[in-house]
């Protein structure tokens, strides 16, 4: 009993093998169609994912409990209202005075200077800032030393680079004590930093000097009221489970220092790593699904190709069809006998795609061009649609098969 | 066993309506050989498709084994084939692709599944156990008619319907067709209905029936 059960499911198994089996090149072909659908829906999910992974762990090298508070109201569809120039270093001290649990605040000057290095004359994002800066945003310096306490007290004229503005500026000389033009000024190199890469963000760019030597170099703008302007101020929050409240207060100070009446909009944005990741995963998360979106189209295309291959087979063992109807196949029979055949050619096409699509992501991943990452949704995502597809696009086939007029098949050539 | 009453059968081929078969009364008894002869248009092949359950009569009912059929689904239609009827074609209707077993095998397929055993003792019935693993383009038209026999008779069915089974072969193997049919009615009690056109073999029957112009117009016997 248990061994005819067996066969009454081994059977049309049997019989989809041979109809795939005869037809050996066009069989590969169509399932080539599913292969190359998996296969580019995993390689460019992966490199979605890949680069999700990435842009969250650089997010992390920066410091996962910093919050940061630039100037100018935010609004999503991102235009910036309001004057840019509205946080200032008396509002970072009385931000490090007045709000609880904040270990470090790090406000940063920066603008654009002309740099001259040698005989090269170049444009550069230069920023002043405090000794609390690096170890905040958790720089390391890779060689040399970063500046004191007594430097920025002094406003000594130093500088740390960061690796590759280093390489840019240097080539392969040793930056260390060498000189630079930084707008009026001329600057001593003493350190650079470690390098982190990463694109968003990276310290990698950063030229470093301390805030009072800027203010050398380049008149620091007050606002009316007489305060130093700078461009953001970074904090470290020291309980990571009180950043909101952090936020919280640090809004409602900056809004009583800067006179903001209770309808008014805030002249500041404030951020927490958290949220920035948060934001940057959903928006790398959109993207990896758009990749698989696009990808998804050749899939669509297998699929068709598949709709396309069993029509023809249908077509083409009509007589067939008409001779296992004689012999008392029921359209349900028949029906799944191509069913099967469409849902075959599919699983194939996404067992190989799946293969094909991790070696490619892998290669991708170790000539360096891309991070990739293969995560299992991926996988089981590639092959449901495209079994799915192997289903859609096989029934319509499948049910013509089963309509056929047994005496009518017979009659066929 | 077989109950026929006023089965009439009209196509209906665009606007045009075309009477094939005009009010056919017939009893076939269990264990009968009975060949239907008529010129080529009088209708036989429908009417052997009728009683094959492979198709329904416009008008008129029938009775197989006491069961009325023509009021059947074609699911349920499509199980009285698998279980009662055992076709042989002119054409021999063999799938190339398979093996002469393999071809016997799918006879069963639909009755309640394959059996390696009886494919080969039904193959041996027919003379053919030394060429089970032959595929039909590689046997001979008598031979290939021997495997469409034992695909028919392999699951047993209390009727074989056989519609011209020696019009393709040569007049030896067309006998030697013969002598397999009539032996396997002589010795299981099947009941064979066979249309042919050469008046030796349906001499071999016990009865004849003519048939023109979708009626049947005599009936000997034999």
């Amino acid at each position: 009993m248990k061994k005819d059960q067996l066969k009454k499911w081994l059977e049309p198994l049997e019989t989809a093998w041979v109809g795939v089996a005869t037809h050996k090149l066009r069989s590969s072909l169509t399932i080539l169609g599913i292969v190359i659908g998996v296969g580019a829906v995993i390689t460019l999910m992966s490199i979605g994912r890949g680069a999700e992974a990435q842009i969250l762990t650089n997010i992390q090298s920066m410091g996962s409990n910093l919050v940061t508070i630039r100037p100018g109201a935010f609004t999503f569809g991102g235009v910036r209202g309001g004057t840019s120039e509205t946080l200032t270093m008396e509002d970072a001290e009385a931000i490090l005075r007045q709000v609880p649990y904040i270990s470090a605040v790090a406000p940063s000057y920066s603008s654009n200077l002309q740099l001259v290095v040698g005989g090269k004359n170049t444009n550069s994002q230069v920023s002043g800032v405090t000794t609390d800066y690096m170890s905040i945003n958790n720089m390391k310096i890779a060689s040399g030393t970063l500046f004191s306490e007594q430097d920025y007290q002094r406003g000594t004229k130093v500088a740390v680079l960061g690796s590759s503005v280093a390489e840019t500026l240097f080539g392969n000389a040793n930056p260390i004590g060498q000189q630079m033009r930084m707008g009026t000024i001329i600057v001593h190199v003493i350190g650079v930093l470690e390098s982190k890469g990463g694109t968003f963000n990276s310290p990698d760019d950063a030229i470093l000097i301390p805030l009072t030597a800027m203010q050398q170099a380049v008149a620091q703008p007050l606002t009316p009221q007489g305060g130093r302007i700078v461009s953001n101020i970074t904090l470290t929050v020291s309980d990571q489970s009180q950043t909101q409240n952090v936020i919280d207060d640090i809004t409602s100070l900056l809004r009583s220092r800067h006179r903001l009446g209770p309808g008014a909009d805030d002249d500041f944005r404030i951020m927490s790593t958290e949220e920035i990741a948060s934001t940057l995963s959903q928006t790398m998360g959109t993207l990896t699904l758009l990749l698989g979106a696009i990808a998804a189209i050749s899939l669509l295309v297998g699929g068709i190709g598949v709709m396309n291959i069993m029509l023809v087979s249908v077509l083409e063992r009509t007589r067939e069809i008409g001779i296992r109807k004689a012999l008392g196949a029921r359209e349900r029979d028949i029906w799944i006998q191509f069913l099967i055949e469409a849902a075959f050619l599919t699983f194939a096409g996404g067992i190989i795609g799946i293969i094909c699509g991790w070696v490619v992501s892998k290669i991708i991943d170790s000539i360096g061009v891309m991070t990739t990452l293969v995560t299992p949704d991926i996988v089981i995502l590639a092959v449901s649609v495209s079994i799915c597809i192997g289903l859609f696009f096989g029934f319509y086939p499948a049910w013509n098969a089963s309509r056929l007029n047994p005496i009518e098949a017979l009659r066929a050539e | 066993m077989i109950r026929l009453q006023d089965i009439t059968k009209v196509y209906v081929m665009g606007r045009q309506e075309l009477t094939v078969l005009r009010g056919v009364t017939l009893n076939i008894e269990r264990g009968e050989l009975v060949a239907i002869m008529g010129p080529s248009g009088s209708g036989k092949t429908t009417l052997l498709n009728l009683i094959g359950c492979l198709d329904k009569p416009t008008s008129g009912s029938y009775y197989l084994e006491g069961r009325e059929v023509s009021l059947l689904s074609s699911g349920e239609l499509a199980q009285v084939r698998a279980q009662k009827v055992g076709f042989v074609f002119q054409t021999f209707n063999l799938l190339p692709r398979l093996s002469a077993l393999a071809n016997v095998e799918l006879g069963m397929r639909y009755a309640g599944g394959s059996d390696r055993s009886r494919a080969l003792d039904a193959l041996a019935k027919v003379g053919l156990s030394d060429r089970a693993n032959h595929r039909p383009p590689e046997l001979s038209g008598g031979e290939q008619q021997r495997v469409a026999i034992a695909r028919a008779l392999v699951k047993t069915p209390p009727l074989i319907l056989a519609d011209e089974p020696t019009g393709n072969l040569d007049s030896r193997s067309g006998e030697e067709i013969i002598s397999v049919l009539t032996s396997l009615h002589a010795e299981q009690g099947i009941t064979l209905i066979m249309i042919t056109h050469d008046a030796n073999i349906a001499h071999h029957c016990q009865r004849i029936i003519h048939l023109k112009d979708g009626e049947v117009v005599s009936e000997e016997t034999i």
